[in-house]
């Protein structure tokens, strides 16, 4: 229902704009990785980001959550710039904000169920039960009752994202990151973490990006891809536009072909 | 540099201190390190009363090894050997363990929680570093003038109300006191250090498990170099 908004110039009426990204550089030690990426999401809207991997799919959520600076242009979350705020202003702009990391980032010296429990025992004044509760109906629901007591280094890479997803929901943050929900995880738990986001997506209606190599699973739940390539977004659109593109590069790259545009070299 | 101490201080002074990370770093900075500090302790009183023996031994002053043993101990083997002993067991750990939580992106997770970082991470480390420090160090002492005693009064004969006398003789409360502040400055070193290059893993050395070490060799060569640099000069100052 986003749509058609989206695709008229992101919005220029600002006001249910959510994440703005305007005109964003950044290179690492001189090598530019984002070269004038501009982006804008409305308020609910969940956005597929895909792009060749060390394209900069990552370092661009870290520029939306505050946590690398642009050596150029802004990125502005419900119209505050986090590369300004200071204090408190910016601690409250960051609680509203969910990030899944792509190596899930749980903390390694807390079991799972002391990783989930966190933003609660920290950020809220919520008893013992009731923390609890939460925290195992949380771990059921991405498939983990039973892990909770165990360490992250003991469990695998898939059980580590899905505890981290977790830590993420728990808090039920406005605007959600996922970097690459379901690389690393089985088909089955693959398909049932896209199913959980849809459906949290659905009920808490946060905006959200995410980061994603599984093209055709994510494209029914997304409402908007962008194509992220040299830096720049190269083409964004509704999934169905973007599956049926013309353009050489993006059908090169959705339909996994080794020969166009590109040269796997 | 010098503003990460300075961040690391201030949130030092404005609570909460998280009580149960302080617990935990003493108990992993100070407890486990007492069986090193015993042993290198011990070993070390006893060379000095070995050596300060001899050497006395010539000029037929061996009343005076209790206070020999017990002011280089006290002034300078104390604190010092402490000092890189922690450094080596706790310090390279603690850059290590900090390291690991950068290039996770764990600190990043912590700060999107709208946490502080150094509150949970730099704190704790070196408020337990001051406070464990000064104990390791006075243990060190302890086992060393012991030590000393073992060799001096055991095995080579000096009396034993010779080598205690004189001792509370020549050491008054000032010599204690230079190598309680040079103990603790050595706490606020090996934290700072430490912590620096554990929290900046990664922006200077690389990432990846190779940034780490990288990180812990620099963390420890530093911090150990920097605690004798240090030491010469609170000494001449103290003098
Ligand atoms: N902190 C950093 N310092 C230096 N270079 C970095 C840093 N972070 C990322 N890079 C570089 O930026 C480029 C983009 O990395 P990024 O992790 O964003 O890729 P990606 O698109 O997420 O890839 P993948 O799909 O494999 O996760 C890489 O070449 C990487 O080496
Ligand atoms: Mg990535």
């Amino acid at each position: 229902m986003h749509r058609e908004a989206n695709r008229a110039g992101a919005g220029a009426d600002g006001s249910a704009i959510m994440i703005r990204i305007e005109d964003l550089h950044r290179s690492f030690d001189g090598v530019p990785v984002l070269k004038g990426v501009s982006l804008a999401l409305e308020k609910g809207e969940l956005l597929a980001l895909i792009g060749r991997s060390g394209y900069g799919k990552s370092v661009l959520l870290k520029h939306i959550a505050g946590l690398l600076r642009p050596d150029s242009g802004r990125v502005l979350i419900d119209g505050e710039d986090m590369a300004v705020l200071r204090g408190s202003r910016l601690t409250k702009l960051r609680e509203r904000l969910g990030f899944l990391f792509q190596g899930g980032a749980l903390f390694d010296s807390m079991t799972v169920f002391e990783n989930v429990a966190f933003p609660l025992r920290e950020k809220t004044r919520m008893s013992n039960e009731a923390i609890r509760e939460r925290v195992m109906e949380e771990l059921s629901r991405v498939g983990l009752s039973g892990a909770e007591e165990k360490y992250p280094s003991q469990i695998s890479g898939g059980m580590q994202k899905r505890a981290a997803l977790a830590r993420e929901l728990i808090s039920e943050p406005e605007i959600m990151l996922f970097d690459e929900p379901t690389t690393g995880l089985d088909p089955i738990f693959g398909h049932a973490i896209l199913k959980l986001i849809d459906d949290l997506h659905r009920r808490l209606g946060f905006t959200g990006i995410l980061v994603t190599h599984e093209i055709h699973k994510v494209f029914e739940i997304v409402d908007r891809v962008a194509f992220l390539h040299e830096g720049r977004v190269q083409a964004q659109g509704p999934p169905d536009e973007i599956l049926a593109s013309e353009d050489a590069l993006v059908r090169q790259f959705v339909r996994g072909e080794i020969e166009g545009p590109v040269s796997v070299e | 540099m010098g503003l990460f101490l300075a961040q690391a201080v201030f949130y030092c002074l404005i609570p909460p201190v998280k009580v149960s990370r302080l617990v935990k770093q003493i108990h992993f900075i100070g407890w486990q390190s007492l069986v090193v500090i015993l042993l290198t302790g011990s070993f070390t009183g006893m060379v000095l009363g070995l050596q300060g023996f001899y050497t006395l031994n010539r000029f037929g002053s061996e009343a005076f090894l209790g206070p020999m043993v017990a002011l280089s101990l006290i002034k300078e083997m104390g604190p010092v050997i402490t000092g890189l002993m922690v450094t080596g067991r706790a310090g390279s750990a603690v850059t290590a363990e900090i390291g690991i939580m950068r290039i996770s992106d764990q600190i990043d997770a912590l700060t999107l929680m709208g946490l502080n970082p150094f509150r949970y991470l730099i704190v704790p480390n070196l408020l337990a570093a001051l406070i464990a420090l000064p104990l390791l160090t006075a243990v060190f002492d302890v086992v060393g003038i012991m030590g000393g005693y073992i060799v001096g009064v055991k095995l080579l004969g000096v009396g034993s109300g010779t080598y205690f006398g004189e001792m509370a003789n020549y050491v008054d409360l000032s010599e204690v006191a230079e190598g309680l502040y040079k103990s603790l400055s050595f706490g606020v070193i090996i934290a700072w250090v430490c912590c620096y290059k554990g929290f900046y893993t990664g922006i200077h050395t690389g990432f990846g498990a190779e940034g780490v070490s990288r990180a812990t060799t620099q963390a420890v060569v530093f911090s150990s170099v920097l605690i004798l640099v240090w030491d010469y000069f609170m000494t001449s100052i103290m003098f």
